[in-house]
């Protein structure tokens, strides 16, 4: 019979530890940052400096596994060259590309690294073929990633319509799906993922804990109070629990983690040339589980292709791991445009 | 998807936690602080992140075990404390099976954390610090116990 070809699937790396984890246990490619305020998991200790990058990168192609690195913040004011000398870095190294969302940068990157190859970060914010194809015009971007806003049938258009490959979320932590554009986190603590880095940065996060329930403060700010027997999610403003008209609930979103592990054959179907694991910023362990449970799915849709079936342990590992111990298809199969 | 043994979740019976909170707590705090310097000296934990846990004090409580031990990093050294600080900087609660399975690394503490499994209070920054740079340490090959298997 022959392979169905499936999607690319691109895994986390926080650490080393994690990059092998990855490769390991079968991702195609990888994605890491430096330790520094040029890409969007700039938490303590997470990250890769010099030495680890050079490891990681030998590690993972000696195996023929890619490596992505990811310099998908914005440049701030009188600083743009700690952003170019990142570009700088990672075509020295040889990663096999760059995941920008600037566009000053990507400018940058085109013109004197022609030969690296460019991704558009979700942080670009790209939702339509017309912003894709713009970014492969100016600036020969070969991937983009898109935002967690499109159904299926979005997406399908976007690549109908590009000669871009196009790289979709597949599993991790789901946000409010408004990325590169959402300015929550800077309305609670001054700084946003696009700006420094990181969400909601954990100096600003408070745990409380009280008899029977646990709070979570932001800057000052309540919220959400946990029953002991309630799961938890990350400390965000778009998963608290507001009270909107004298009803208190998850006004935004609720704390939970994408899946699309049963609607993995229409992703391969639509032409998807890479499905991305969300989660720099978890361990190792947690790396190696979803990647793991990942793997199996692919190779089964490959080697099934029409008769894949989905497997009930799949589902359950991966929902185990999961923010809020929930999972959902987030906006792939929303009914409202 | 988990092969071979794997440690389950469970909570030990009252009965521990009421023994264990009346046993005199200073020799978990020696022996973690002791096993905390021979992992730096052998260079597991890098430098640079040691340097930022200068004068802070931590607890770990393993609430259903009723053991603690607190210790603090001070000119290079983790230190035990033979009293618990008020406020310490940085305190993790859990059971003991919680953190087990984060010592065989079958569990990523953000998981236990959603579950509720792990409790994180004080200084958040510094917590994350802490778990990222246990996350980072490439411990050294052991052969495969079957324990350690996931």
């Amino acid at each position: 019979m022959r392979r169905q070809k499936v999607p690319q699937l691109i895994c986390p790396a926080g650490s080393l530890p994690a990059l092998r984890a990855a490769v390991d246990h079968g991702a195609d490619a990888v994605y890491l940052g430096y330790r520094n305020d040029t890409n969007a998991r700039n938490f303590a200790g997470l990250n890769f400096d010099q030495k680890a990058m050079v490891e990681g990168i030998r590690y993972a192609q000696s195996r023929g596994r890619q490596v992505l690195m990811a310099i998908n913040t914005f440049a701030q004011p009188g600083r743009a060259t700690a952003w170019q000398q990142a570009v700088d870095g990672a075509a020295d190294l040889g990663v096999d590309a760059v995941i920008l969302a600037d566009v000053g940068l990507l400018d940058y990157a085109c013109q004197r690294h022609p030969a690296l190859r460019l991704h558009l970060s979700v942080q670009g914010s790209a939702t339509s073929y017309e912003a894709v194809n713009f970014a492969h015009r100016e600036f020969g971007v070969r991937r983009a990633v898109l935002p967690r806003v499109l159904t299926l049938a979005q997406v399908e258009t976007v690549i109908r319509n590009t000669p871009v490959e196009i790289e979709v979320f597949g599993f991790g932590s789901l946000c409010v799906m408004n990325e590169g554009r959402c300015w929550l986190s800077s309305y609670a603590t001054g700084e946003s993922p696009n700006t420094v880095g990181a969400c909601s940065p954990a100096k600003y996060v408070q745990w409380e804990r009280s008899p029977g329930q646990m709070s979570t403060r932001l800057n000052g700010i309540l919220i959400d109070s946990f029953r002991d027997d309630e799961a938890a999610g990350y400390p965000t403003l778009c998963k608290g629990r507001f009270e909107v008209d004298g009803e208190t609930y998850y006004a935004m979103e609720e704390p939970t983690s994408l899946n699309v592990i049963e609607i993995l054959p229409e992703i391969a179907r639509i032409g998807v040339a890479a499905i991305k694991v969300e989660g720099r910023q978890r361990s190792p362990t947690y790396v190696a589980q979803v990647t793991r449970t990942l793997r199996a799915a692919l190779d089964e849709l490959a080697s099934k292709g029409q008769h894949f079936h989905l497997k009930p342990a799949w589902q359950a590992e991966l929902a185990r791991l999961s923010e809020g111990s929930q999972v959902t298809l987030g906006a792939y199969n929303r009914p409202w445009r | 998807m988990t092969q071979g043994f794997s440690i389950p979740r469970f909570t030990l019976p009252s009965l521990v936690s009421a023994i264990g909170r009346q046993l005199p707590q200073w020799p978990h705090s020696l022996a973690l602080a002791t096993a905390l310097n021979a992992a730096a000296r052998v260079g597991l934990l890098p430098s640079e992140d040691l340097a930022q846990l200068e004068g802070r004090s931590f607890l770990i409580e393993v609430l259903d075990a009723g053991g603690q031990a607190c210790f603090c990093y001070r000119g290079g050294w983790f230190r035990p404390l033979f009293s618990a600080p008020a406020a310490p900087d940085l305190s993790f609660c859990a059971n003991l099976s919680a953190f087990l399975q984060l010592l065989a690394r079958q569990e990523d503490p953000d998981t236990l954390f959603f579950r509720r499994d792990l409790s994180i209070v004080g200084d958040t920054e510094l917590g994350l610090l802490i778990k990222n740079m246990l996350d980072a340490v490439e411990w050294p090959q052991l052969p495969k116990l079957p324990t350690f298997r996931h």
